[in-house]
This record gives C-alpha cells, sequence and structure tokens, in this order.
C-alpha cells in the first residue's frame, strides 16, 4: 500500500530530474529559471487546490498571504539594524545569534535579520493573520466568501501599496541570498541555477507528498463531506468549522513559504505579488487543473507560469488568463484534465506527466 | 477646524458617496433577479462611459448618453445570453469565476479598442473649476447632477418594480422561481432582463460621473469594489438602502483624510466591509430575519 | 492521453519558436522591457511604441554600426517578477547588446544587480537616483532626476516668496520618488512642509484631500504624479476655492491631462523637458531640431501627442547608436566606455554628458519651467504670468 501511495511522488522526483537533464542536454539550462520561479508559484497553487477543490471554499486573497510571507522575510533580511546597536533587544537578537552583519553596497555596515530566522518568522506572520481572518471569514459562504476574501487581499495590496517602510509602489529591493544548509544557496546567480531548481523542485515534492497524504486521510474524506453537503458532515458529527480553518490555514502557509522562498531567488519583491489579479491567475489555474485535482493544478500551473514568465502571452497576459477562466468553467466546469478520472487512479497517470 | 471647512469634508464625503451608490444599485438588480453578483458590473460603468465619451464626438451629449446606455444594455443581454442563460443548475463558485473572466474579458478588449488614455465627457453645467458655494463651502454642479440622478433612478426602479407588470413578475421569479415559472412567467427572459437593466444603469452611471473621475480601460474594477462593499453595507439588494449605505461609507471615508494620511482611505472602507461581513452579513438595513433564509 | 499531447506540442512550439526568427545579414539584438500594460502603461505605452517606430527607422538606414537591429520586446506590466525573468532572458538566452527599459524605478532596481552580473547594458528609462547612485558600470538613465525637478520647483517658490507648501503625491514609483526628493531638499530652500498627502492613482475624487491642504493654509501646493488622478486633484482644488499658486512635476507633461482638466490646468506651473514646447523654442535653440523631428514622426505615425515618456526610449537608442558610433564597433565593452565617456549628446530631456561618476548624464538645465496657457504647454515667464 505505502509504495503505491508514493509511487506518483517517486514518478514526480524523476521528471524533475529528467528535465533538468534534458534542459542541459539541449543547451537550455536557461529555462531552469522560469521553472524555479513557477516552482515555487506551485507551493501556492497546491495549496489553494486543497482549498478550494477538496475544502469547496473560495479565496480571491491569496496573493495575499504569499506577499505577507514574502515582504516579511524581505523586510526583515534587508532593515538596517546597524543604528540600534546596543540597544536591549537588538543585543538579545545578536546575542541568540539571529542577526548577521554585513557591508551594504555603498560600503556601510549592515546589521540585518538571519534569513533563516526571517523565514520562521514570515511564516509564523503568515499562520497567524491567516488565523485570525480565516477564523469570522470561513463561516461566510458563497458570495460573501469571496467578497471577504477579496477584501482581504485588497487591504493587503494597499497595505504593501501605502507603506513606504516596505518602499511603497517600488518594493523591496537588494534582499540577500537565503543560505539554507550544506552550501545550498537561495539565490538567483545563474552559477547556482541548477542548485535552485533542485531546491524549489524539492519543496513542491515535499508539499504534494505532504497533500496526496493528507486528502487520503481521515481528513481527506472528512473535506469530501464537507464540500459535498457541509450541513451533513456537520450532522455526522465532522467538526467542519475546525477542518475548513485548518485548511486555510496550511494553503496560507504553502503560499507564504512560496512568498519567502522566491523573494529571496529573485532578490525583490514589488506590489504587483499581492495584486487582486494574482490572486485570480491562482484561482484560474486551479480552475484550469480541475479544482479538485493536485497533480492537474501543478501540471497547468507550471505550464501557465512558466509561459507566462517567458512573456510568451506578450501583452495579452491577463487576457489569457481571464479568456482560460472564461472557457473552462463555460465548457469544462471540470478542469481539462478529467478530475474524475484523475481522483481513481491516484494521479499515476499525471504523476508522469505532471512534470514541468 | 473651522464649520466651513466641517461642512467641506462632508461635501466630498457626499461626492464620494454618490458615485459609490450608483454603482451599487446595479449590482443590486441583477442580485435581487438572480442571486448572483455580477463581478463585471464596473466594467459596465466603465463601457458607458467610454461609449459616451466616444459618441461625444459625433453627437450632442444628451443622444451620446442615450447611445452609450442602449449599446451597453446590447451588451449586458449579449453577455447573460451567451454566458449565462445556458447553464444548468450553476454553482455559486462556477458564477463567480464566470463573471470574474468576463470582467478581465472586457477590460482587455476595452484596452484594444481605446488605448490606455484617460478620457471625460464635459461637466453637464459648467466648467471644471464651477462650482456653487455657500458661504465656504463649496460643490461641483456635477455632483449635484450625479445625485439628482440617482434619486431619480431608485425612484423610477422602485416604481417599475411596485407597479409594473413586468417589475412584479421580476420580483416573483427572484421570490420564488419555481412558483413564478408555473405562473407562466419566463424565469430566463427575467434573468436576461436584469443584466439589461443593471448594464444600462451602469452605464448612466458612467456616463454621469465621468466628468468627476475619468474613464479609463481599467476604472471598472475599483469602482465595482466600492460598490460591493456599499452594496453589502447596505444589504444586498435594497437599492434604497445602497444610497444610505454609500452616503455613509463616504462620509466616512472622507473624515477619515481628515485624521489619516490619505493612502489607507481604501484600508478603512474595506476593514468595515468586512467588519459587517462578519457581524451582521444582512447590512446596516437589512432585514435579518429575512437574510437568514438566504444562504451565505 | 490526447490533451497532454497537445500540450507538450504546444510547448515545444513556443519553446522553438523563439529561435525561429532568423533576418538577413549581421544583426544586432537590442531587449527591452516596458509596461505596455499594467500600472504603467501610461509609460511603457509611448516608450514601446517609440522604440519600434525609431528602429524601423534606423534599420531603413542602415542600423548600428553596420548591423540591422533585432528588437526583442517585452511587456512586463510594471511586475518586478517578471522584470526580473525577462532581464535574466534577454541577457542569458537572447544574448542582448543592451537592454533599454524598464519604464519604472522599481523595476529597474530590481534587475540593476542582473545587468551587472551578466555585463549588458542597461538604459532605465525610470528617474529615481538609487538606479545610478551608488554607480553600477553597466548601468545608465536617460530620464531626468527627480532632485532636478524638485529644484527647480523651489527656485521658482522662492521668486515668488512662497515659504508654506503642501504636498501631493500619487501611491505609485513616481509619486513616491518625488516626493522623498521633495522632503529632503525643502528645508534647505527655507520651504516648509504644512500638509503631505499620498492619494490612490485610482482615486476618483479627492476633494478631501485638497481640502486638508485648504485647512492648512498652504500657499502653494505641490501635485506630484503620473497618472490621471492629478488632474483630478487641481480640478478639485479650484472647485473648493483653493486659488493657491498649483505646482505639478514633470509627470503632468502629457497634454491629454491638461485637456482632461480643461480651465483648471490654466496657469499650473511645472518643470519640463522642452519637447512640450518644442514648436514655440527660439530658432537658435540646441534641443528644437532633435525634439520637431521626433515629435513629427510620432504624431504622424500614431495620432497621438508625443510624451516626454516616449522621448525617454528616443535618447537611450540614441545613446546606445552614438556609443557605437564612438567605439567603432560592437565590442560590448568598448561601447560601455563609450558610453560612459560621451558628452554633448543633444537627445528630447536635454543634453547628457555622461562621465565614470555620472550615469545619469542630465543637469537642472534639462528641466524647462512652463505653464498651460489656452489649454496648450507653453514656456513659462514671470513678467508673462503677472499680467
Amino acid at each position: 500500500m505505502g509504495r503505491r501511495r508514493n509511487l506518483p511522488i517517486v514518478a514526480l522526483a524523476m521528471a524533475v530530474i529528467a528535465v533538468q537533464l534534458l534542459t542541459a542536454a539541449a543547451g537550455k539550462p536557461q529555462y531552469l529559471t522560469q521553472l524555479t520561479m513557477a516552482g515555487y508559484y506551485s507551493l501556492v497553487i497546491v495549496g489553494l487546490t486543497l482549498l478550494m477543490g477538496y475544502t469547496g471554499q473560495i479565496s480571491l486573497g491569496h496573493a495575499g498571504f504569499f506577499a505577507i510571507g514574502g515582504y516579511t522575510s524581505g523586510l526583515l533580511t534587508t532593515y538596517n539594524l546597524h543604528p540600534l546597536i546596543g540597544q536591549i533587544p537588538v543585543s538579545i537578537l545578536q546575542a541568540c545569534g539571529l542577526l548577521v552583519s554585513g557591508k551594504d553596497l555603498y560600503g556601510a555596515d549592515l546589521l540585518v535579520v538571519r534569513p533563516w530566522a526571517a523565514c520562521v518568522v514570515a511564516l509564523l506572520v503568515t499562520i497567524g493573520i491567516a488565523y485570525l481572518v480565516g477564523k469570522p471569514v470561513l463561516k461566510l459562504k458563497g458570495h460573501y466568501l469571496a467578497m471577504a476574501t477579496l477584501g482581504f487581499g485588497t487591504i493587503v495590496y494597499k497595505v504593501v501599496l501605502g507603506s513606504s517602510l516596505v518602499g511603497a509602489a517600488d518594493g523591496i529591493s537588494d534582499i540577500p541570498a537565503f543560505p539554507l544548509f550544506a552550501g545550498l544557496v537561495v539565490t538567483g546567480k545563474s552559477a547556482l541555477r541548477a542548485q535552485n531548481y533542485y531546491v524549489a523542485w524539492g519543496l513542491v515534492l515535499g508539499a504534494m507528498a505532504l497533500l496526496t497524504n493528507l486528502i487520503r486521510s481521515r481528513v481527506g474524506r472528512a473535506l469530501r463531506a464537507i464540500h459535498g453537503a457541509e450541513d451533513a458532515a456537520n450532522a455526522m458529527g465532522v467538526d467542519t468549522g475546525r477542518y475548513k480553518l485548518q485548511m486555510f490555514v496550511l494553503s496560507a502557509a504553502l503560499a507564504a513559504l512560496g512568498g519567502v522562498f522566491l523573494t529571496h531567488y529573485n532578490g525583490g519583491i514589488g506590489p504587483s505579488e499581492a495584486s487582486v489579479m494574482k490572486s485570480v491567475r491562482y484561482v484560474a489555474i486551479v480552475a484550469v487543473g480541475g479544482m479538485a485535482n493536485l497533480w492537474g493544478a501543478l501540471f497547468m500551473g507550471v505550464l501557465l507560469n512558466f509561459l507566462s514568465l517567458r512573456g510568451s502571452f506578450g501583452s495579452y497576459d491577463d487576457a489569457v488568463f481571464g479568456l482560460i477562466l472564461l472557457a473552462i468553467m463555460l465548457f469544462a466546469p471540470d478542469g481539462l484534465l478529467r478530475a474524475e478520472f484523475a481522483r481513481r487512479l491516484p494521479g499515476l497517470r499525471r504523476g508522469q506527466k505532471a512534470a514541468p | 477646524m473651522s464649520l466651513a471647512l466641517l461642512f467641506q469634508y462632508l461635501v466630498a464625503g457626499i461626492t464620494y458617496g454618490t458615485i459609490y451608490a450608483i454603482v451599487a444599485i446595479g449590482f443590486n438588480i441583477i442580485y435581487n433577479a438572480t442571486g448572483i453578483i455580477n463581478f463585471a458590473q464596473g466594467e459596465f460603468v466603465m463601457l458607458g462611459g467610454m461609449i459616451g465619451v466616444t459618441l461625444r464626438a459625433l453627437l450632442p451629449m444628451p443622444v451620446a448618453i442615450a447611445g452609450a446606455v442602449i449599446a451597453t444594455m446590447l451588451v449586458g443581454a449579449l453577455i447573460e445570453m451567451l454566458f449565462i442563460r445556458w447553464l444548468r443548475r450553476p454553482s455559486v463558485l462556477r458564477l463567480i469565476i464566470i463573471t470574474i473572466g468576463l470582467s478581465i474579458a472586457i477590460r482587455e478588449l476595452a484596452l484594444l479598442l481605446w488605448g490606455e488614455g484617460v478620457r471625460a465627457l464635459p461637466y453637464f453645467t459648467g466648467t471644471a473649476v464651477t462650482s456653487l458655494s455657500v458661504g465656504d463651502v463649496h460643490i461641483s454642479p456635477q455632483v449635484l447632477w450625479v445625485l439628482g440622478i440617482s434619486a431619480v433612478m431608485v425612484a423610477a426602479l422602485n416604481f417599475f418594480f411596485a407597479r409594473t407588470l413586468l417589475g412584479r413578475q421580476m420580483r416573483a421569479c427572484a421570490c420564488n422561481r419555481e412558483a413564478a415559472q408555473l405562473c407562466g412567467i419566463s424565469a430566463k427572459n427575467m434573468v436576461t432582463l436584469s443584466f439589461v437593466l443593471s448594464a444600462g444603469i451602469g452605464a448612466l452611471a458612467g456616463c454621469v460621473i465621468s466628468p468627476i473621475t475619468y474613464v479609463q480601460y481599467d476604472s471598472g474594477s475599483s469602482l465595482a469594489l466600492k460598490g460591493f462593499t456599499v452594496a453589502i453595507l447596505g444589504g444586498l439588494g435594497n437599492s434604497m438602502a445602497a444610497v444610505a449605505a454609500g452616503l455613509l461609507l463616504g462620509t466616512l471615508e472622507s473624515f477619515s483624510i481628515w485624521v489619516m494620511p490619505a493612502a489607507y482611505k481604501d484600508v478603512i472602507a474595506i476593514s468595515i466591509l468586512l467588519l459587517i461581513l462578519f457581524v451582521r452579513p444582512s447590512g446596516l438595513f437589512g432585514n435579518a430575519e429575512a437574510a437568514r433564509l438566504k444562504d451565505y | 492521453m490526447k490533451t497532454p499531447g497537445i500540450l507538450a506540442t504546444l510547448i515545444l512550439a513556443s519553446l522553438l519558436g523563439a529561435g525561429a526568427t532568423q533576418a538577413r545579414g549581421p544583426t544586432i539584438k537590442i531587449g527591452a522591457i516596458f509596461s505596455v500594460t499594467g500600472p504603467a502603461a501610461n509609460l511603457g505605452g509611448p516608450e514601446a511604441r517609440t522604440l519600434e517606430m525609431l528602429v524601423q527607422e534606423a534599420n531603413k538606414r542602415g542600423g548600428i554600426g553596420g548591423s540591422q537591429i533585432e528588437l526583442v520586446l517585452k511587456d512586463s506590466a510594471s511586475s518586478p517578477e517578471k522584470a526580473i525573468s525577462f532581464a535574466k532572458q534577454l541577457i542569458e538566452e537572447d544574448k542582448v547588446f543592451a537592454i533599454i527599459g524598464p519604464s519604472t524605478s522599481g523595476e529597474t532596481l530590481k534587475i540593476k544587480g542582473i545587468a551587472e552580473e551578466g555585463k549588458t547594458m542597461l538604459l532605465s528609462c525610470a528617474a529615481a537616483e538609487a538606479i545610478v547612485n551608488p554607480v553600477a558600470s553597466y548601468v545608465f538613465k536617460v530620464a531626468p532626476n527627480d532632485s532636478h525637478a524638485a529644484r527647480r520647483i523651489f527656485e521658482q517658490m522662492k521668486k515668488m516668496g512662497i515659504a508654506k507648501i503642501g504636498l501631493l503625491s500619487s501611491n505609485t514609483g513616481f509619486g513616491k520618488a518625488g516626493k522623498e526628493q521633495v522632503e529632503k531638499l525643502a528645508p534647505s530652500f527655507g520651504i516648509g512642509i504644512v500638509a503631505n498627502e499620498v492619494y490612490e492613482k485610482e482615486a476618483t475624487d479627492l476633494t478631501a484631500v485638497v481640502t486638508k491642504l485648504k485647512a492648512a493654509n498652504v500657499q502653494a501646493f505641490i501635485n506630484w504624479s503620473i497618472e490621471p488622478a492629478q488632474a483630478i486633484v487641481i480640478k478639485n482644488a479650484r472647485q473648493v476655492g483653493l486659488s493657491v499658486p498649483v505646482f505639478q512635476s514633470h509627470g503632468f507633461g502629457n497634454i491629454q491631462y491638461a485637456k482632461a482638466a480643461g480651465p483648471a490646468a490654466e496657469g499650473v506651473i511645472f518643470p519640463a523637458s522642452r519637447l512640450l514646447v518644442a514648436d514655440s523654442l527660439p530658432a537658435g535653440d540646441k534641443q528644437k531640431p532633435v525634439l520637431l523631428k521626433y515629435k513629427q514622426s510620432y504624431e504622424a505615425r500614431y495620432h497621438e501627442d508625443a510624451s516626454t515618456f516616449g522621448g525617454h526610449a528616443h535618447d537611450a537608442l540614441l545613446l546606445l547608436g552614438k556609443a557605437v558610433e564612438k567605439a567603432g564597433g560592437l565590442d560590448k565593452e568598448k561601447v560601455r566606455a563609450a558610453l560612459e565617456s560621451l558628452q554633448g549628446v543633444v537627445g528630447t530631456a536635454g543634453i547628457f554628458n555622461f562621465s565614470a561618476h555620472d550615469h545619469g548624464g542630465l543637469d537642472m538645465d534639462a528641466f524647462e519651467m512652463q505653464t498651460v496657457k489656452n489649454g496648450k504647454f507653453v514656456v513659462y515667464s514671470d513678467a508673462a504670468a503677472k499680467q
């Protein structure tokens, strides 16, 4: 059982390696740049699939969580604490080894939070906010839920756009690389391109392993019950409120994780990452993937983000996403890659094909 | 803070408020007839303004506005017939996503047609600098136009829904679709009609506010967000309440600028929306009893 | 199996498509990243159109340094993440000779390091001073400094005896950069900012914001923005009876804003490139021929008024051409060195004098104080204003 269950994950891992070898053999290792970025966006997308497809709760504000993660980590690793040296809180942080000093571009002294610590703080902040927002929001249904999450996303957008602390319209630049462990560094330097591709896809693999196991567990059955008929599930003794909240927070945390890593990979972040259009894109991709189809969402997410980031849609980028959304919802509300079929054969077929 | 300034802030609030209210009324009509929140409503407002400005180059203003309203109504009818009418028992999620997709598609189409430039109709009375003054308080005549047209619109809608056969049929459908159909009312036609009506109202709004706000291919979505906020604040489906809620929100925003940085104006407005949704989803003026029967 | 098959074909096609465009003879690839759509479309639109027009014209004349130019234009929609991806693509895959753009400061600052690492010249059309300070050897800027515009405004205010002002700016990169410079420089001119507000670029009415200025009893106000909303500000100011002098930034240099504000725009004072008043410049003006040529060919081709932003794209290509000429070939390093030492190049934004320490190249003279008279931009003069 255990083996068969993890077969798709193994297949995905092999596909990830195959793609890297293929790009190297074809003399196009540069494609790994956009594949890495698309990988980080995939974290948002698979998390949102769990929430929308399996739990039946729409969110038009997930770009907000991505941005909260990215901005928090970006701010902490660039905000210079050097002028505050000697003050007690800074000294404590220093003593705990949470700070790192260096020089900025101008040659001035710099004292900032260590990326590891910043990443943890960013995730905790996001989880906290998701919990606080999710608790009241998830009591709403239908249009009201859509409006409330849209409202949340808009607030995040307006706050990052209006706050000079995070660079207002310019966003944050010169965000340092993120040394993980054993020489692995999250950075956009072209020499470390392949390494970073594996970091990103390692995270995606981890997230997929977690989510595929989750939806096959007791939790997964409860989620499907909620999606099918929430009142009935409630009557059967499923604590629907708790499950919904847990999934909301989990998907927000995945979004934030993507945000943190992509921000360090790009070396910067801007308000566009928090925009409502970004949230709508994530929803579009989940819909195209087939709503309750993790592998479909992953595949479509990588494909569409890869093409979009390479500029294949030119000035029609938004239009393409809008039209895809319309066409899929009108003619194939279960997604392009038939959801039913995929669920019966737990991602096997997708697993082999779904690689980037 | 002098009394005159206080009133000046109030005037600003009324200006914002009427703009929001006139957009919110459009939402309510479709919601009443179908239970759909049309995320493309802001695009109707934008289309109205854009077409109005385009026709204005050839025709006198009242004719141009009438033309814009009729053209947008046709767009509304077309949208309903092409994208909504033939769906069988669509889920709420599906409808939300379809109207969002429509909103993006219309916006991009407008960008193709009109480019990224800004346009506006001329002021109906006077010019950009004309204002009526009472002591040291000034108000642009266009604001009075917006107020007046909103008032006429609400009155006409009330008359339509309460007194005319068609209006009553629409209400019957909203109340109980099956029962209405049994009485020989075509529910599908009523839905189309609601799209036509709200497109027309959106377009009229777009023309009337364009001298104040200007119109650009992407001005729909930000207007729509405020329109939603006001529609929900007042209680979905209630046009009179939308006007009251609009004025309330506008005034709040205006006075928030007095004490806070203007950059956070929207954050305040949307926080209020969230608070209302959490505490009293039936809206400020909505009937909580009746609302309990609906599915939030 | 069918759907994934089709998709795979699509991907393959799009990947191969990039390499399929083969031009005849030697070519030089120039990359461009502009916000043709998105929040900064009113900058990127004219920039992209200008570049497309000029590249065509240049190719008819034989291109740059004997090579035909192949323009690789990317629309970033003002998103930094796209600008980053495109910059890497242009440098690593297309191996472009140089990149023109991006349109906004936020995007430029994020790809400054990428251009430097990839040893590819970047000629940004955005204005923030951080783009060229500290100097990165491959990064240049063709838009004039915001601080110069602010200084010109303050000098004018001193002449008019103004000491207490309000500052309004929009919530975009352009507004933000201007706000910072105005705040920084005001004290050295003895001018106090008594009200300071940021408004949204999507604003529909700003009566409350100008009321705040009125309440603060300002003697004049600066409205620093590049979006249509700036026209709403001046309109609302006049409507509430705030009749003090209005100063705008060079972001006002787009005649459609003056038209939108109608009579409210009359008398607005702003520093801007001479492009806007090219027709009325004296015959001996150094810039006049360049300005008229660009303006006339742009307006003839696109049937819209030329704006200073399109002018930045013009200047970027012009400077690149001059540098190639000076270097005598298409060696990237030599051209970069030549670009850095260019002197006295007459562009639309002003006269460029680059050096190893100055990759901006423009001085305060790039700006001319202008005003609106009878719905047209004219050169401002104190004598005329008194009449």
